[in-house]
């Protein structure tokens, strides 16, 4: 993967907006954005409803998975493109979501729907309709999912990277500054962990910074390019959006994204955390 | 509504009392701006969160206590940047002008 494959720019899109072959997905935070106006053509996922089992907490399966982008008309041969405000934070995440069910041709609109707004490009509020297709997905592609154990015993020896914000970090916030503070799990991080916020991937605009850029930011964050990562954050979205950068853009090999992330790490019974802005030790 | 902005969004529901709340609505010649993107930033001017304005203009955030800036971004406009500070058991309202 690399920045080519992975990522298209606006004026791409404006090209392809009538081309079949493309489908325009937009995934958001705010789950209502999409009403108030999309780019033409657009489908929306609900990343609370489409993407998270309502029962137990995890992700839909393999058959819910399927019969979702079936009913909105997605196809296994799609080019699939996502985006969203928060520079393209659900998007990246619903990017990931994609590739953990085999999905081949997935990209990210670079800067996401604050780009397009900030360039004043067109927004509608005209609904689109889609054939329904036949998807199939694959069996979950665990290699970029990384569970708890897995993290637990990854401190001290590989690469683990918060990429929350430095008060989440440090313990002196629960959760992003933008949602209310009361939880239930300890504040803190895993021992060993590397805070590079999720954002520093990205400019102003939502547009992802350049490759020399990204590889500076890591590298002197404490980030060994010869060791295998575990990007978290607090429910494992901003860490998607982290997990692009490391695994598709600047192309590492062996990135996971621990989906389970603060709420389930800092709700462990018997796990060491660490309070505080130094990353601690294993 | 305690300490909820006159026509701005809820506080329904979130006990303010626990909260350092920043909220505000972005205007533009007296008239709000529904399509701009306000950031907030932390002290060392590290990106913390970003919102959406609503419909109205309006924004929130749950900070924590101390000095934040809140930079906002709107088609056909500069960034301004506005600093603020928070306090527990305080709604910090801002007005941004573009």
């Amino acid at each position: 993967m690399s920045r080519e494959t992975a990522l298209v720019d606006a004026d791409w899109v404006e090209q392809h907006l009538d081309d079949p072959q493309v489908v325009l997905i937009e995934v958001d935070e705010d789950t209502t954005s999409y009403d108030k106006g999309h780019i033409r053509g657009a489908i929306k996922l609900d990343w609370t409803t489409d993407l998270q089992d309502q029962v137990r907490r995890d992700f839909v399966n393999k058959q819910q998975f399927e019969a979702l982008l079936s009913d909105r008309g997605v196809a296994n041969d799609s080019t699939v493109v996502l985006y969203g405000g928060n520079n393209n934070w659900f998007a990246a995440y619903a990017y990931w979501y994609f590739k953990l069910y085999g999905h081949q041709d997935v990209k990210l609109l670079d800067g996401g729907r604050k780009k397009w707004e900030l360039d004043s490009r067109e927004l509608t509020e005209e609904l689109p309709t889609r054939e329904k297709t036949s998807y199939t997905a694959q069996e979950q592609d665990t290699s970029i999912r990384a569970f708890r154990d897995e993290t637990v015993e990854a401190i001290g020896v590989k690469n683990l990277v918060d990429v929350r914000s430095p008060d989440e970090y440090s313990g002196r916030l629960l959760a992003p500054a933008h949602l209310p503070q009361e939880q239930a799990q300890r504040a803190g991080h895993i021992p060993t962990a590397a805070n590079v916020p999720w954002s520093k991937a990205a400019n102003d605009d939502g547009t992802f910074k350049s490759d020399d850029e990204l590889k500076t930011i890591y590298t002197e964050a404490g980030v060994d390019w010869d060791k295998d990562t575990i990007a978290y954050c607090r429910i494992g979205e901003r860490s998607s959006h982290t997990w692009f950068v490391l695994k598709e853009l600047l192309g590492q090999d062996n990135v996971k994204n621990y989906d389970g992330s603060w709420t389930e790490y800092g709700s462990l019974v018997g796990v060491p955390v660490v309070l505080g802005d130094e990353a601690g030790e294993a | 509504m305690c300490g909820a902005t006159e026509g701005g969004l809820s506080l329904d529901g979130v006990d303010v009392a626990k909260e350092a709340i920043i909220q505000g609505q972005v205007l533009r010649d007296s008239d709000p701006v529904g399509n701009a993107y306000v950031r907030l930033l932390d002290r060392t001017g590290e990106f913390t969160a970003e919102v959406p304005t609503s419909a109205t203009g309006h924004f929130r955030f749950f900070a924590g206590p101390g000095e934040w800036t809140l930079r906002t971004l709107a088609p056909k406009s500069e960034p301004v940047d506005k600093v603020v500070t928070a306090a527990r058991g305080v709604v910090a309202e801002v007005a941004v002008a573009l």
